[in-house]
């Protein structure tokens, strides 16, 4: 391991120990927080016991939807503005200022135009991550060298096969980045969508248990949903990382 | 590898880049034809940018061309039309007899001034890039492929990504990857530009072997007099912009030829007569008032 990896690891590992000798020393009370090995323990519980299978299923099920129509949708989307100069110079300000729409307040509306469902929340996870994904996949190809055009030119490939052989992998690091905010943006918009406004899924379970006072469910949930985000991330990093890495960057 | 930058030995084994000998070899048939060739951009605010042209050319089978002129004149501009890979605003182009209109004719391959590797790929794939997409059967790709990486001198980086290499590999990758194709007519674009001025002469002698090897026509763009002198059978000279060919000087060199002919006297006689070709053409594309009389 390197040695950033190793500080890393040590000022988590730090802590964690920290929050764990404040809780059980009292200066965080119990009402506040519990220690971390206790949110261990109830979440080993919880699972063990499948009360929120259903739970935790349903919302992956979101994320995993929203995620890869944000992904294809704003790869599709993306490179049909990059064709249309015009059309994208008059979007173009509309995508900067994009994010700071605080979508949630529409929440209530999407709920009653599409019910209280998946839909709406799988459309906020999407809206989350869309747009990100638009601006890298057009940022991708505006980089993509003109010479590697020609290359495929005087190699006789048609326009499909110039996409899929040279274009594809020449924006593949923006892409990239496209992908990986698209994935913590899904998971924001869903879990977001479901903590204010709905009748199962994570969001709503954590909802549940802050307003019932069972702290112990809310964080050993909390615990859950920092280490699947975590594990995801790192999937995407290490891959990211190899894809890179040929590329000297 | 000691001394020479591309392995000699597997130079003189022969035949690697060489297609099937042709009947004849008549050296004046002409290869290729621009007639009253002119391109215009479209410029900034609606106007336009008149980058070549008019230009007549015609290139012989088997003859090594060069182009020189001063920067921004057009000379790219020039192989791109030629190439196929962008269409004339005026004139037409032959290659082989038959109109080049709208892409790029099997035969012809073309090296660019800017690096063209692929980042994604590594030296070998990169090499066996358009073998692999013209459906070439893969034991002839190997054979084509470790052919031109010992040529080239990149055998210590078969499996190595472009980032990885020096600028001046990178375009010796480029170059690889075009002459595998056994392109009848190779244009190249300032293919030495990224190396040191030894590496080039040796280079340039490596083109002449690869030249007399493929019995290919080649058109060199360059803006080193010298090395336009030291390699071409015929020199065209370009104008400033909008580029026009403003002279054509043949070097009766023999076909057996290498840098040293840079030790002749005409050598120098070429070498400054472009030069007093080029000397206007240059101080007006560079803006400067000079001191021409
Ligand atoms: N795609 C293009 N659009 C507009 N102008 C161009 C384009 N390509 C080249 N030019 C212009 O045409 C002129 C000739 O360019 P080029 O052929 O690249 O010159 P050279 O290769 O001799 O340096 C230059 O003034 C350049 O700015
Ligand atoms: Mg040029």
């Amino acid at each position: 391991m390197k040695r950033a990896t190793w500080i890393r690891t040590l000022v988590v590992i730090g802590f964690v120990l920290l929050l764990e000798g404040l809780c059980r020393w009292g200066v965080i009370g119990r009402m506040t927080m519990i220690p971390p090995s206790e949110m261990a323990d109830q979440l080993w519980k919880l699972l063990q016991s499948g009360r929120y299978n259903g739970h935790i299923l349903e919302t992956l099920g979101n994320v995993a939807v929203a995620f890869v129509s944000a992904v294809v949708g704003g790869f599709v989307i993306g490179s049909i503005l990059h064709s249309l100069p015009r059309a994208r110079r008059a979007i173009d300000p509309f995508l900067a200022t994009y994010y700071a729409i605080p979508f949630f307040a529409f929440y209530p509306l999407l709920v009653v135009i599409f019910g209280l469902n998946a839909a709406p929340i799988i459309l906020i996870g999407f809206l989350f991550g869309v747009v990100a994904m638009i601006i890298n996949t057009m940022n991708g190809l505006d980089r993509i060298p003109r010479v590697l055009i020609k290359t495929a030119r005087v190699n006789g490939l048609g326009p499909l096969r110039t996409a899929w052989l040279i274009k594809l992998p020449s924006a593949a690091p923006q892409l990239f980045t496209g992908i990986k905010l698209a994935i913590a943006y899904s998971f924001i918009g869903v879990i977001a969508a479901e903590f204010i406004m709905s009748t199962s899924g994570l969001g709503y379970s954590i909802a549940y248990a802050f307003n019932n006072f069972d702290n112990r469910t809310m964080y050993a949930l909390m615990l859950f949903i920092i280490t699947l985000v975590t594990i995801v991330n790192a999937f995407f990093h290490v891959w990211e990382r190899r894809i890179m890495a040929r590329r000297g960057q | 590898m000691s001394g020479s930058v591309v392995d000699m030995a597997a130079a003189q084994r022969g035949r690697g880049f060489a297609r099937e000998p042709k009947p004849g070899g008549d050296m004046a048939e002409v290869h290729a034809e621009l007639t009253g060739v002119k391109r215009v951009y479209p410029g900034a605010d609606g106007g336009s940018v008149h980058a070549l042209g008019p230009v007549d050319l015609k290139l012989a089978r088997g003859e090594f061309y060069s182009v020189v002129g001063p920067s921004g004149c057009g000379k790219s501009t020039l192989l791109d039309v030629l190439a196929g890979l962008s269409a004339p605003t005026e004139g037409s182009i032959l290659f082989e007899g038959r109109e080049v209109a709208g892409r790029v004719p099997p035969g012809i391959g073309v090296v660019f001034q800017e690096d063209a590797s692929f980042p994604w790929l590594t030296v070998q794939d990169n090499i066996a890039f358009g073998l692999r997409r013209a459906g070439t059967d893969a034991a002839e790709v190997d054979r084509r492929v470790s052919y031109a990486i010992g040529f080239m001198g990149l055998k210590d980086f078969r499996k190595a990504y472009p980032a990885q290499l020096s600028g001046g590999m990178r375009q010796r990758v480029c170059i690889a990857r075009t002459l595998v194709m056994q392109p009848r007519l190779i244009l190249l674009d300032e293919p030495f530009g990224a190396l040191d001025a030894q590496t080039r002469l040796l280079m340039g002698d490596e083109l002449l072997k690869l030249w007399r090897e493929t019995g290919a026509t080649v058109m060199l763009i360059t803006h080193a007099l010298d090395e336009a002198a030291m390699l071409s059978d015929r020199i065209g000279v370009m104008s400033a912009r909008p580029g026009r060919l403003i002279a054509d000087i043949r070097t009766e060199w023999p076909r057996e030829r290498d840098s040293r002919i840079a030790a002749e006297e005409s050598f120098g006689a070429i070498t400054s007569r472009l030069w007093g070709l080029l000397r206007d053409e240059t101080v007006k594309a560079a803006g400067m008032s000079g001191s021409s009389r």
